[in-house]
């Protein structure tokens, strides 16, 4: 049975639709209403405040921290600076995904790890030659993604911490209600946002502070299904769903490298050894079979496929996660669409798909299965860049 | 976005269109994107016509005229890739009818929660309002068929208008049996007898049929306002019909994202040049005249502007039949609706659901019953605003917090009835501007006791303003009135419905053209398909 987040007095008193799940263990809020749609657009016009407390945790503290970190890590840790965060993924041996997630710099030798699955096992085995100690901190830290236009404005009426310095990917120590903070200008939705990182029992002191510096910028606490729909239109994969950790599969082909799943641009090779890389050259030299790619959906065909059976055109309610197969023009099986989402912003279907790499090519027309009135037809889809959906905010 | 200012670049174009408005920019994007070179002149010093955003007041910015967006066709949002220019739009939550004697009623896009919000007034009208919306539902598909395409010609027998006419067929014969009933019925039946037919409660009947006279100078029991009702029910986001939004940064987001659209395929286009008249030469139009005296060549002239404005105003009579000249004065404009938009300090409460909430983040109406609504009209009938008028009322600063500072709101209040005739005469509106104001604040302040003190500024358009500074004649916001006479192929007139007119090289793509007003842009989109379609391309 799940257990309770550190905000979770909070979120059950306001989350009226009693539309919960689970999520690495804990009970999350779906959405506070019945329907999404009003968190989704305080995320993209005002503020949403999610508990992402669930993500998993780990601190890294040590003389040997960095080049503990540089030989898990595909990324090259020991040119990370204090107070900056990178994004990355982490391999087996054969250079096949187990996680991915962020890093951030505390302090000289305090590192924390962000992951989607239970990382300490790996973690600890890989630590043996090293001066480090790993903490799992997930239970002992809360942690809250206040993500939208707005959010700025809102984290400095709440927090002491000088947030117009505070670069795209950096974190920086602050106090909010007189509680003792990180906060990151990171996030899952591809919007201006932050993360901010507290200790469990002073939780509910910062949710109080930020929701109460937020009500004149129009705050709203949002749940999951909105922000799985804002992490589409970033373009951001999610381990579980489009693709799936190396130590969870049972067959080899469900097991991805970093290049086939879009994360090969945080792979450094030309560095020290570090776990996966030997696979990895080879695969780089070689060229991967698969790659991850946006698709677009052909609005025309799609709308036609409702109009053969007299409807009109009915769009996903939210993020959909049940894979569908992808074709060439042939009607060969060429890939997956593993998970996708109407985007009421772009007003465009989209879908993130693997897909074999000779077919990945931005501007390419695959098609995609949709299901219409219980029959499944196919309709054209293109591939395209990602992230979507990308404003200038995000980073500015 | 450098809009040029006073002058055009070039003394000669391939099409000139008067006025920036959403349709006349939607024109000259289709046009630009089949390569025409492409001017549009805009009086004021903003784009958008009545689909405008200002800041009125510091840190405060307004839809000032039309204020919510729903018609805006799908597929031109996407031909001419709205969203990368800029066009967000968020949907309302809710429909908030509070009532003088306390209570109140929300309609929720949740359906169990609205029924149990109707519950409370009449069990059987919970049960059939969701048959109601389906019904509505499946005349709106019909109507898609309307408005997506001109309005067929029935006097015609060449085939493309008989093509066009077998196409409605068609459409007609998928409605069901009794739906296409209902379809002649609404042709010609009131509102509120239509609504009559369905429910027993004025709860629901008197928001609803409000939208059977917006716009028109007719009262909830007129005959024909049954299909002006369906009009407006015709709206569509992403494929779900019935469903309203705001457009981020007022409704001029949606000029704005259309202008820039148009640029992008070329098209220039120049504010605060007003066009003074249209050039002729041997009954053609080769042209137009700004105010400065400048002359801009152009081989096609299009104008957004309404029907009487257009004929009389930048054409002249003088150069226009007598029949056709006729059936311009026929043309019913008579402006029955006016506006008050206010930046307020805080949070309006109301009494009947104190406090914040999403109730309050999507249209409020103020027509607590059928027979307020005909007093109301009662008066405009002789030439009287409504003391107690009908209201919808938004407060879009809560969906979209850019528009107003932190905590602070802006308030737009669409207001009815307020006759541009009123019996001292049009031009005696602005001595009477204020009161007017006064009754529509009066008016909200008794569900809404601290909105007074909560008032910093106050925009009040009276139907005279509206002509007076967005060219709207007689202040009639759709350009003429969308009742029954003057839609499909008698919009503007008879045998003028297909964007043509008289004057040849003059075409027309505003509201007074098929299929007529609303953000719905088809006007301009459908008119450049006729102007393109002509040339041959």
């Amino acid at each position: 049975m799940p257990v309770t987040t550190p905000f979770h007095p909070r979120t059950s008193e306001l989350c009226s639709s009693m539309l919960w799940k689970e999520w690495a263990g804990h009970y999350a809020v779906c959405s506070f209403d019945v329907c999404h749609e009003r968190e989704y657009f305080a995320i993209r016009h005002a503020a949403g405040l999610i508990d992402v407390s669930p993500l998993k945790k780990y601190e890294v503290r040590g003389r040997d921290a960095a080049p503990f970190l540089a030989r898990v890590m595909v990324r090259d840790i020991r040119k990370l600076r204090v107070g900056r965060v990178i994004y990355l993924c982490w391999c087996d041996d054969d250079g096949k995904v187990i996680d991915d997630g962020t890093v951030s710099r505390l302090d000289d030798h305090h590192y924390r790890v962000t992951a989607n699955v239970p990382a300490l096992g790996w973690l600890e085995r890989l630590a043996t030659p090293f001066d480090v100690d790993i903490e799992d901190s997930s239970e002992r830290i809360g942690a809250l993604a206040l993500q939208g236009p707005m959010s700025r404005e809102i984290l400095k009426a709440a927090c002491d911490a000088d947030l117009d310095a505070l670069e795209f990917f950096r974190i920086t120590g602050g106090t909010i209600n007189r509680t003792r903070v990180e906060v990151s200008r990171t996030g899952y939705t591809g919007d201006l946002g932050y993360e901010i990182w507290v200790e469990r029992d002073r939780a509910l002191d910062v949710w109080d502070a930020v929701v109460a510096a937020g009500r004149p910028f129009r705050i709203e606490p949002a749940g999951l299904n909105a922000m799985d729909v804002a992490r589409i239109e970033a373009g951001f994969i999610l381990n579980g769903v489009d693709y799936f950790s190396a130590h969870h599969c049972l067959i080899d082909s469900r097991k991805s490298t970093p290049f086939e799943i879009g994360l090969g641009w945080t792979v450094k090779l030309d560095r020290e050894p570090f776990v996966g890389r030997g696979a990895l050259r080879r695969e780089k030299e070689r060229g991967s079979a698969w790659a991850l790619v946006g698709l677009e959906y052909d609005w025309d065909e799609y709308e036609a496929l409702f109009a053969d059976v007299g409807l009109p055109p009915q769009v996903p309610g939210g993020a959909w996660r049940a894979g569908v197969p992808v074709y060439d023009g042939g009607g060969s099986q060429v890939g997956q669409a593993t998970s996708g989402a109407w985007s009421p912003i772009l007003k465009k279907n989209l879908a993130l798909a693997s897909v074999r790499s000779e077919y990945a090519e931005v501007g390419k027309t695959l098609s995609v299965e949709v299901t219409v009135e219980y029959r499944r037809r196919r309709v054209s889809a293109s591939v395209a860049r990602t992230p979507f959906f990308d404003p200038e905010r995000k980073r500015a | 976005m450098p809009t040029e200012r006073g002058r055009p670049s070039r003394s000669s174009y391939d099409a000139v269109v008067i006025g920036g408005g959403h349709n006349g920019l939607t024109c000259a994007a289709y046009l630009a994107r089949a390569g025409r070179k492409v001017l549009v002149l805009e009086r004021r010093h903003v784009l958008g016509g009545a689909a405008v955003s200002e800041e009125l007041y510091p840190g405060f910015t307004f839809s000032v005229c039309s204020y919510v967006v729903s018609l805006l066709r799908p597929h031109i949002i996407r031909d001419l890739d709205l969203p990368r220019h800029g066009l967000e739009i968020i949907p309302l939550e809710a429909s908030f009818l509070p009532l003088p004697d306390g209570r109140s009623l929300v309609r929720w896009g949740d359906p169990e929660r609205t029924r149990r919000e109707i519950a409370r007034f009449s069990a059987k009208d919970a049960d059939v309002y969701p048959e109601f919306g389906l019904a509505m539902g499946k005349l709106a598909r019909f109507s898609k068929h309307i408005i997506d395409h001109p309005a067929p010609d029935p006097t015609s027998l060449r085939p493309g208008e008989l093509l066009r006419l077998a196409r409605l067929e068609r459409a007609t014969r998928e409605l069901d049996t009794d739906l296409r009933d209902l379809n002649l019925r609404l042709l010609t039946m009131s509102a509120a007898d239509f609504l009559d037919l369905w429910f027993e409660s004025d709860v629901l009947k008197a928001p609803m049929s409000v939208s059977g006279i917006i716009g028109t100078f007719l009262g909830v029991r007129s005959p024909g306002t049954a299909y002006v009702m369906l009009h407006h029910y015709m709206g569509e986001i992403d494929g779900a019909f019935r469903a309203w939004g705001f457009a981020k940064g007022g409704t001029g987001g949606v000029s704005l994202a259309i202008a820039s659209a148009a640029r992008s395929l070329g098209a220039e286009i120049v504010t605060e040049a007003p066009v003074e008249r249209v050039r002729l030469a041997s009954g053609r139009a080769t042209g137009v005249v700004l105010a400065n005296g400048d002359e801009v060549s152009a081989g096609t002239v299009i104008s957004s502007v309404d029907p009487r404005l257009t004929f009389f105003g930048l054409v002249g009579r003088e150069h226009l039949d007598g029949e056709f000249v006729e059936q311009i004065e026929r043309y019913k404009l008579r402006g029955s609706s006016g506006k008050v938009n206010l930046a307020l300090d805080r949070l309006p409460e109301f009494s009947s659901r104190p406090g914040e909430g999403p109730h309050l983040q999507g249209d409020i109406a103020i027509s607590p019953s059928l027979e307020y609504l005909e007093r109301a009209y009662d008066q405009a009938k002789y030439g009287d605003f409504s003391e107690r008028p009908y209201l919808n009322v938004v407060i879009p600063s809560l969906s979209d917090p850019s528009i107003a500072p932190p905590g602070k709101h802006v308030m737009s209040i669409f207001v009815q009835y307020a006759p541009y005739h009123i019996k001292e005469g049009p031009e005696f509106w602005p001595r009477r501007r204020e009161a007017f104001g006064d009754a529509v604040v009066d008016t909200l302040a008794e569900y809404c006791p601290t909105l007074k003190d909560s008032i910093l500024y106050r925009q009040v358009l009276t139907p005279w303003d509206m002509e007076q500074e967005f060219g709207l004649t007689e202040g009639n916001i759709f350009h003429g009135e969308l009742s029954l006479e003057q839609l499909l192929f008698l919009r503007p007139a008879a045998g003028w419905a297909r964007y043509r007119t008289p004057v040849r090289n003059l075409w027309m793509c505003g509201s007074g053209t098929h299929p007529g007003g609303g953000i719905m842009s088809a006007p301009g989109e459908l008119a450049a398909r006729a102007v393109l379609g002509a040339s041959g391309s």
